[in-house]
């Protein structure tokens, strides 16, 4: 799913287009595409209206989803905001599905379903093609899995035995840890016995010519009963697997919540590649169909309502887009500068793109294409707090571009979220499970954190403990029957 | 490569179909419900709830459904795109003012998850009685204040204004009354009255001259003919024999026929009421002390307001001095300091002799005190509060402890008892169930003016 919107007012509908015209425009794009060498899931567009689509929008796009408060409330919170006129419908909704299914505002002007269209089909390449999705979700099975899993939800809610409170209770608690899982499926995750083969080798070490003159080395015991043998990301899954008291539909519903993460991590991973990626392609693909002078003028106006830079804050579009376009000049169109740094250019601008679109994602993408010049051009500063204020600490000059391009990307993709993994699940010999906090210069949001590790207590069914970082002293938060507790350690 | 593309037309059906997100709505609305219960004290004592429009959208901060995760501080600080110049040093904004980022959209960053809603007051005082346990009938009653005459029909009058004259009943009481009299008509006449009688009963009244409610009045609509119906004034001198012998054959209506509807206006009583809250704003006011007194304060202002047509409200906040205050202030001013009870009674006596005359007013005076007093003020308490009682419907004292504090503090519970009036009643309020109970004792004792 991704969204984007346009602050429309009141539109009244416009009906100066019919399916024909949308069927025949998508027959031009998907030609322009074909042209261009994307490669994509087959599209479907389904047209609704604007409460229909702030009910998928709740959803996150989902034609069918489980039910839980939450989607209530962002529905509420997403009407107030509409009905305030204080953020228009995103014009574009699309999900990852094969087929991929997109919604189009019914009231839209005829330009903005082509311009729609367009975007989505981007979307739907970097869907198909990019590492993220490939290695995480199977596209094919996307709307079956959330389709089962909403109607097994709705079973547990309906059984006698089970009820919504009892069910509300786990999700609750699922949903708050449920980014607290591997952000990069690419990498195999080993089970047990593969950790223990590990752990027993790299004991082991390699075989030595030189022992006999050699000191002897001291061989340190690997500990194969702690569980787990390496710290594990995965806090859902985890519970899930070792928590002995958990019943067959809790376990279920811990599933479920964290593939559904799964889905959403991919897509925080790449939010700026593929919002600017949707928004390179719209801008070539309407470019190059020949609009007549109306349309075109209109879609030089919503372009730039969507790829603007909003000052205060990251446009994914727009930086998106920036970077994309910076790397196409770069190897179609080099200055001589450029030319005397890196070489004259190895690959065609579209191939460098379609290699960059299929191996990045967003950290790696802004590190690795994101230039001085461009952060320069943009304007990207690093801010901090200093009592009550945000005041500007480095900008993209000699001296500081390099830290303020760390601290962006510190702050894009799930670098946002704090990197935490279960150590030991029986601590202290009772069970108590140990979780590390890995602290990376910023300290965690106090009051969240009693709360989520609260939450963590209630899946796990015995005390949890929490070790991180607090104001520079490494500390333990506690959270067992007795409330929570703060320790500092030495 | 990729199969054809497929729209879907859309259709309204669909559309009203499926709205799954009711359900969740209805949940989260339930929730939001929770929370504020959980937090009607704190709410209640920091809005102002007395006398105002119920319609009025108030906005609640939720704690209650916050979706927690683990998330950095806000103080992590950050990166973000500038407008072309940006120098080290510039403001840019404040801390803790992230968005209220919406922690699963995805790539948006797991932000400040602040949330409030906007409830009506009516739906915020519902809230208040449910958790004061008023019971449900009493409750009803409270919330709605009457703001117009409501009128039921209840039966018929002989006296009554022009407008509710009851026509059909008037000619029917007009033909008994012939039927009775017939000794002294022939059934002639007898036959003719009551076909007249029909076409009266579909008479119109019609006679901006005459003040007089009088059935001469009457006149047939569609009938030219004249005045079978029209009778000169001194037909109605009652019992007159002129009238029976000069009319041989009309029978006109009589003062005794006429009939009206009557109807009864809501019990209101047609008067003034003023509502004085005293406060002793010393001590310092904290939020179950300013729930109590505030939620005491807001039903006795209800319950007058149901009984009066004019209801005036006065807030006195007191400390060794006396102020008339807004309702904002009232529940806010912490002075430090002693207290001089008087000084609040006095500046009453002093409003109510300027504004509120006890002949055009019926007063209602209430003070909440956590008990605190100059000894050396007892004595000059006790004798403005005698003469507060005298001039009011009904005074109250209740002393405002929540448990735990009552053990060493002073209480005026003692010094008050020896006040003799039947329209004085003091309360001492503890706990929130306290409040029903004791503003019911209160109103018990309530002397409405004759």
């Amino acid at each position: 799913m991704s969204a984007s919107s346009v602050s429309a007012g009141a539109n009244a509908r416009d009906t100066t287009w019919s399916l024909d015209d949308l069927v025949r425009w998508d027959e031009r794009i998907r030609a322009k595409i074909d042209e261009f060498g994307l490669s994509y899931y087959p599209q479907e567009f389904e047209l609704c209206d604007h409460t229909g689509m702030l009910g998928y929008m709740a959803y996150n796009g989902m034609p069918s989803h489980y039910p839980h408060w939450s989607y209530g409330k962002s529905y509420e919170k997403l009407k107030t905001l509409y009905d305030h006129g204080v953020s228009g419908l995103p014009y574009e909704m699309v999900i990852n599905s094969n087929p991929a299914i997109a919604y189009l505002m019914r009231d839209n002007s005829l330009l903005l379903q082509i311009l729609t269209m367009a975007h989505v089909y981007g979307h739907n390449d970097f869907f198909r093609n990019n590492f993220t999705f490939t290695s995480a979700t199977r596209a094919e099975l996307t709307i079956e899995n959330y389709k089962a899993a909403a109607m097994r939800v709705r079973r547990y809610v309906e059984d006698p035995s089970i009820g919504i409170e009892k069910v509300e209770r786990v999700l609750d608690a699922a949903h708050a840890l449920n980014w607290q899982c591997r952000r990069n499926f690419a990498i195999k995750k080993l089970t047990p016995q593969e950790q223990i083969d590990r752990a027993i080798q790299t004991t082991q070490g390699h075989p030595d010519p030189f022992q006999k003159i050699h000191a002897r080395r001291v061989v340190e015991e690997p500990d194969l009963h702690k569980v787990p043998i390496e710290p594990d990301e995965d806090l859902l899954l985890f519970i899930r697997d070792h928590n002995p008291f958990l019943a067959d539909w809790e376990k279920d519903l811990l599933t479920i919540v964290a593939h559904e993460a799964k889905y959403f991590i991919s897509l925080m991973e790449t939010k700026i590649m593929n919002e600017g990626w949707a928004s390179y392609w719209h801008k070539r693909i309407l470019e190059s169909l020949g609009l007549e002078q109306g349309l075109y003028l209109e879609f030089i106006v919503r372009h730039n309502q969507v790829v603007r830079p909003i000052p205060g804050q990251i446009n994914p579009y727009h930086l998106g887009l920036k970077v994309w376009e910076d790397i196409y000049r770069r190897y179609t169109n080099p200055t001589a500068e450029e030319i005397k740094r890196d070489g004259p250019p190895a690959k065609s601008g579209l191939e460098k793109l379609f290699e960059v679109r299929e191996v990045e994602r967003d950290s790696s993408f802004l590190r690795r294409f994101l230039t001085e010049d461009l952060m320069r051009e943009m304007d990207i500063f690093e801010y901090e707090a200093r009592g009550e204020e945000l005041v500007v600490s480095k900008v993209a000059d000699d001296a500081g571009w390099r830290e303020v391009k760390e601290t962006l990307i510190k702050n894009v993709g799930t670098n946002s979220i704090p990197v935490l993994k279960i150590e030991d699940a029986d601590f202290g010999q009772n069970r108590t499970l140990y979780v590390k906090h890995y602290h990376d210069g910023r300290d965690l949001h106090l009051e969240y954190a009693e709360k989520s590790l609260a939450y963590l207590q209630r899946l796990w069914g015995r005390e949890v403990v929490l070790e991180t970082v607090l104001e520079g002293k490494r500390s333990l938060l506690c959270s067992n029957d007795r409330g929570f507790s703060v320790r500092s350690l030495k | 490569m990729a199969g054809d593309t497929i729209f879907r037309e859309y259709r309204v059906s669909d559309a009203e179909r499926s709205d799954r997100s009711a359900g969740d709505r209805l949940r989260h609305r339930q929730k939001v419900r929770e929370s504020i219960r959980e937090n009607i004290a704190d709410i209640i004592a920091e809005e102002s709830i007395i006398g105002k429009d119920k319609d009025r959208i108030i906005k609640v901060p939720l704690r209650g459904i916050k979706e927690y995760r683990f998330v950095y501080g806000d103080n992590s600080g950050g990166a973000s795109q500038g407008d072309g110049d940006s120098r080290p040093g510039q403001v840019v904004g404040k801390t803790g003012k992230e968005g209220p980022g919406k922690g699963d959209q995805a790539g948006d960053r797991p932000g400040v998850d602040y949330y409030e809603t906007d409830v009506t007051l009516e739906e915020l005082i519902e809230i208040m009685f449910e958790d004061l346990e008023l019971p449900n009938l009493e409750r009803r009653a409270l919330r709605e204040i009457l703001s117009e005459f409501s009128s039921q029909r209840k039966g018929y009058r002989k006296v009554g204004i022009r407008i509710r004259l009851d026509k059909r009943r008037t000619a029917k009481r007009r033909v008994m009354r012939m039927l009775a009299s017939e000794k002294r008509h022939d059934a002639d006449a007898r036959a003719e009255a009551i076909a007249a009688t029909k076409a009266a009963a579909d008479a119109s009244l019609d006679d901006p001259n005459s003040d007089l409610e009088a059935a001469a009045d009457l006149t047939i609509d569609d009938a030219e003919s004249d005045g079978s119906l029209a009778a000169e004034e001194e037909s109605f001198a009652p019992g007159s024999i002129a009238t029976l012998q000069r009319v041989k054959r009309r029978f006109p209506f009589h003062t005794d026929d006429l009939r009206y509807k009557h109807v009864e206006v809501d019990t209101k009583e047609e008067s003034n009421a003023a509502v004085i809250c005293i406060m002793d704003t010393s001590g310092s006011m904290d939020t179950m002390k300013k729930y109590l007194a505030r939620s005491f304060f807001f039903l006795l202002y209800q319950f007058i307001s149901t009984r009066y047509r004019n209801v005036e409200i006065v807030f006195i906040g007191h400390h060794t001095e006396a102020t008339e205050v807004t309702e904002e202030e009232f529940f806010h001013k912490g002075e430090s300091g002693g207290t001089f009870i008087s000084s609040g009674y006095n500046k009453a006596l002093e409003i109510v002799a300027a504004r509120y005359h006890p002949s055009l007013w019926n007063l209602y005076a209430f003070h909440c005190s956590d008990g605190d007093n100059f000894d050396s003020d007892n004595p000059a308490a006790l004798k403005s509060a005698e003469e507060l009682a005298s001039i009011c419907n009904l005074f109250g004292y209740g002393e405002i402890k929540p448990l735990g504090s009552r053990y060493y503090e002073s209480s005026m519970l003692n010094v008050f008892r020896r006040i003799q009036a039947p329209n004085f009643h003091t309360v001492l309020i503890e706990r929130k169930e306290d409040i029903w109970p004791s503003f019911k004792a209160f109103l018990a004792k309530d002397r409405v003016k004759e």
